[in-house]
């Protein structure tokens, strides 16, 4: 049977051939900067980039309110249309009428992955920190461990139970299935797919990039090829329209990350009737 | 010679039912938009949650493909 396959199927990958290399997941493999120190050598690019971003943001919203105004500047306006944006149509719409005590969690939710994803596309950063899953799977626990304990507190442990594994209105041999599923999707794997989108997003986005700079390289620089020389300006070409459509996709994941940070802390308070 | 690794071919088909359940959501989303314009702002909220939820498998299979070597 096997020998009716193709014979370019049969065949061993070759091995690494002296042409293009493509590039991979070891890519985001950063070396360490201070190899050998106790401590300091866990710190390393991404590590930097999120306390850059803690300081970035800190310091933005610092000024921006320090004197605030009745007339607000433009940076204090910014920093007001930012938190109004948070609370009326993230906050509010997706959580009810207790959305008042969340809304500082998810305002600085949404700044921390905006700026840390906007790192991807920065000069001289290039790099978003969540392409790496350790990161992602932080902020989702975060957002796991407050949306159950929320839960938890509101309705007591049987009530929130039930209220996630329990749907009203549900004939009773269908519950046999449907218990089990709602209770895995619901409180098992919502952290993990909150993770992988955030993670999954910028690392194939980043690993576009890298595709397309990559290739035209070496086209450019290595092919020795005129026709692959010119056709080059191609590759670069796609490489800036892919980074305005990576600055979109970076903005709509940390919308996406908030939201539905939002709506699972909403689904918790949720009346049971 | 062609070589390569046949985990990106899954991901391929991964990405098909996201890629109709995503259509399905924005056309629903226009849909409503065109049919009640005051009602937008709502409706993107919602838009933007079932849009990331039927992109979760497409999102799986990515990780998935680079995963298991």
């Amino acid at each position: 049977m096997i020998s009716s396959l193709p014979t370019w199927l049969m065949q061993a990958p070759e091995p690494p051939a002296p042409g293009f290399k493509a590039p991979s997941g070891e890519d985001f493999n950063i070396p360490p900067m201070f190899e050998g120190v106790p401590v300091l050598e866990y710190v390393d690019k991404p590590v930097i980039q999120l306390i850059f971003s803690v300081v970035l943001i800190l310091g933005f919203f610092t000024i921006a309110t320090r004197s605030a105004q009745l007339l607000p500047g433009r940076t204090q306006w910014l920093a007001e249309k930012f938190h109004v944006m948070v609370r009326d149509s993230i906050a509010r719409d997706n959580i009810g009428p207790e959305f008042r005590k969340f809304v500082p969690y998810l305002v600085a939710l949404f700044a921390f992955l905006v700026v840390n994803n906007l790192f991807g596309i920065i000069p001289l950063i290039q790099f978003p920190t969540f392409s790496h899953p350790g990161m992602a799977y932080a902020l989702a626990i975060l957002t796991w461990l407050i949306y159950n304990i929320v839960g938890i507190r509101k309705q007591g442990f049987v009530g929130y139970i039930q209220l996630m594994t329990w749907p009203p209105g549900v004939p009773g041999w269908v519950r046999i299935i449907l218990t089990p599923i709602e209770f895995l999707s619901n409180i098992l794997l919502r952290p993990v797919t909150l993770a992988f989108r955030l993670f999954g997003n910028m690392f194939a986005g980043h690993l576009v990039l890298l595709l397309f700079v990559f290739g035209a390289e070496y086209m450019l620089l290595i092919a020795d090829s005129v026709l692959l020389n010119v056709l080059s300006v191609g590759s670069f070409a796609m490489a800036l329209i892919f980074t305005g459509f990576e600055a979109f996709i970076q903005l709509v994941q940390a919308y996406i990350f908030t939201i539905l940070t939002a709506s699972y802390i909403g689904a918790s308070l949720a009346d049971e009737h | 010679m062609l070589s390569g690794n046949l985990n990106v071919v899954g991901y391929g088909l991964s990405a098909i039912g996201p890629g109709i359940g995503v259509g399905i959501v924005f056309a629903a989303f226009i849909n409503g938009v065109a049919r009640q314009p005051e009602a937008r702002g709502q409706l993107q909220s919602i838009a933007f949650i079932g849009f990331a939820l039927s992109e979760a498998l497409a999102i799986l299979g990515l990780v998935l493909a680079f995963a298991l070597q």
